[in-house]
């Protein structure tokens, strides 16, 4: 090795000081948050003391957070049906299919994910006013699916364009008709993609506020029952909440690591 | 080897659905920003007299524009923490680079709110923070100024969208071809030229996309100057969302609405272009 690339690959002291800073930056919130939902004086005053776990047992008893808990897992879960079914269409089509306006199509669906999140909210309030929709879970269901469309398209066209199309012509030219060979062909080889986007879109509906905001009625999603929450004071209670949602979320992010390295080793 | 009936079939229903249910929404948005409101009833007479209303009112000139600042502020940050992070792990991680990478991955799992929630109990006045310092001396009462002010702001969405700038910065230096990087060292330029000449350019498209995206986001946020902003940081969105609410003046939201979007369309526009031109260059 010549000792011009030596010095490429030297580690700068400098520069792994201040990634580690950032890193403290990026965490200290995080982990000051889970520490705190175990400190008996709740939120305040340095350092920590008197490690309890009562703000847990709180929690549990706590029944309106667990029903908005309920209500933002079945609105997710809603959210990610209808955005995967018309995603999925719409990554096929523009695969496969021309149509008038393609491109600028392409570019529209995208647009919940471009613009900040109160834009795509009131535009949706706007137009339930207009059709006389209730403001409810099921227009939040509604909006969160259409808005994260975007996210199933981008997502599973990505996979379309990676998968093997000889595949789905050898399954047509044997005789096989499209339906089976969808279910058969298309769909298995998308089964990554299609993990992907739900792993996105699932956590993105669960977290969502801005556009929640507008539609909600009289029963709350989890992010807006601790928006109601934390507009009335600070309560140690949400400590405990975040953590345990922290802890979903490393949980969810490991299942889904541990599932795509091995079916890229596959 | 699609059948029409097949294409028809795949591309009618998403083009429905999403020209109803979003296109239209949004079309709606331009709509109502020419139409007015008296008595509390909004009357559909075509006029531009709230975007004259936006430039003559001083408010929300300056609204606007400290909330140009605070989005500006949060995406100068969120680039000098994400780049140099960025950096770090694309060339000099080494082994560990899969990991690291997670670990930025996780706090973007974690609810914005959540996030917010926790500089609140940091910056408060009987937070964190303040009990740290009066712990070691260095203050003897709370600081107040810390909370409910711009720079709170600043800092929780700063916080927010350095993960978010970080990732295609990320990407994009990863795309970068290593040999390129060899044959600029061997032919004799420095480490610093090497950055500015051959680095810094072949990953300028994920700088800009992450600090597009950092600065829109930021500009029409309405929760973090909510949650830790005060009155001081009181941002443009939070304007349209009492227009939308107890001020009840839909026209004149929807016309702040729509200025916030032509903001976004035209840095989009901008970026793209600086883009290309430096990619011919």
């Amino acid at each position: 090795m010549s000792p011009t690339t030596s010095t490429a690959t030297r580690r700068p002291l400098l520069l792994a000081a201040f990634a580690t800073l950032v890193f403290v930056f990026i965490y200290l919130p995080i982990v000051m948050l889970v520490l705190y939902s175990f400190n008996r004086d709740g939120v305040g005053g340095f350092p920590p003391r008197h490690l309890t776990i009562d703000w847990y047992r709180q929690l549990w008893a706590d029944s309106a957070i667990w029903d908005s808990v309920v209500n933002s897992l079945i609105v997710a879960a809603g959210a990610v049906v209808l955005s995967l079914t018309l995603g999925l269409l719409a990554a096929l089509a523009l695969d496969r299919a021309d149509f008038p306006g393609k491109s600028l199509f392409r570019r529209l669906v995208l647009l919940p994910l471009i613009l900040p999140g109160i834009i795509t909210g009131l535009s949706m309030l706007m137009f339930a006013v207009f059709a006389g929709f209730q403001r409810s879970l099921t227009l939040v269901f509604f909006g969160h699916g259409t808005a994260l469309i975007s996210v199933a398209t981008t997502e599973l066209f990505a996979g379309l364009q990676k998968t093997d199309r000889r595949q789905e012509e050898a399954s047509l030219d044997l005789g096989a008709t499209p339906w089976p060979t969808f279910l058969s062909v298309t769909l298995p080889n998308l089964k990554l993609s299609l993990i992907a986007a739900d792993l996105f879109i699932f956590p993105l509906s669960m977290a969502e506020i801005a556009v929640t905001f507008f539609l909600i009625g009289s029963e709350n999603t989890l992010p807006l029952e601790i928006w109601g929450r934390l507009r009335r004071g600070i309560t140690p209670e949400i400590n405990a909440v975040s953590t345990l949602i922290l802890v979903v979320s490393i949980i969810l992010i490991t299942v889904w690591y541990h599932l795509r390295t091995r079916a890229e080793r596959h | 080897m699609y059948s029409r009936t097949y294409k028809f079939l795949v591309a009618l229903p998403p083009i429905v659905w999403v020209t109803l249910f979003l296109i239209l929404p949004y079309l709606m948005m331009f709509v109502h920003s020419f139409w007015t409101v008296r008595d509390g009833v909004i009357l559909h007479h075509w006029n531009v007299g709230n975007y004259a209303t936006l430039f003559k009112n001083p408010l929300y000139v300056q609204v606007l524009l400290r909330t140009v600042r605070i989005a500006a502020a949060v995406t100068l940050l969120s680039v000098l923490l994400g780049y140099p992070l960025a950096y770090f792990l694309s060339f000099h991680a080494g082994p560990r680079k899969e990991i690291l990478y997670q670990l930025i991955i996780v706090p973007l799992w974690v609810s914005y709110l959540v996030r917010g929630y926790a500089w609140k109990t940091i910056l408060g006045s009987d937070g964190v923070l303040n009990g740290f310092l009066q712990y070691l001396h260095i203050t003897h009462g709370p600081v107040s100024a810390l909370l409910y002010s711009p720079f709170a702001v600043v800092l929780m969405l700063t916080h927010i969208y350095t993960p978010f700038v970080f990732l295609p910065i990320y990407a994009s230096l990863e795309h970068i071809p290593r040999p390129l990087i060899e044959a600029s060292h061997d032919l004799g330029a420095s480490s610093r030229r090497t950055f500015f000449r051959i680095i810094l350019p072949l990953s300028l498209p994920g700088l800009l996309a992450g600090a597009t995206f950092a600065f829109v986001l930021s500009l029409g946020d309405f929760l973090a100057p909510l949650l830790v902003g005060g009155p001081s940081g009181t941002m443009i969105a939070n304007l349209v969302q009492s227009l939308f609410g107890a001020a009840y003046d839909w026209p004149l939201g929807a016309a702040i609405s729509v200025c916030i979007l032509m903001i976004t369309i035209a840095l989009l526009a901008f970026t793209q272009r600086v883009e290309k031109r430096w990619l011919f260059e």
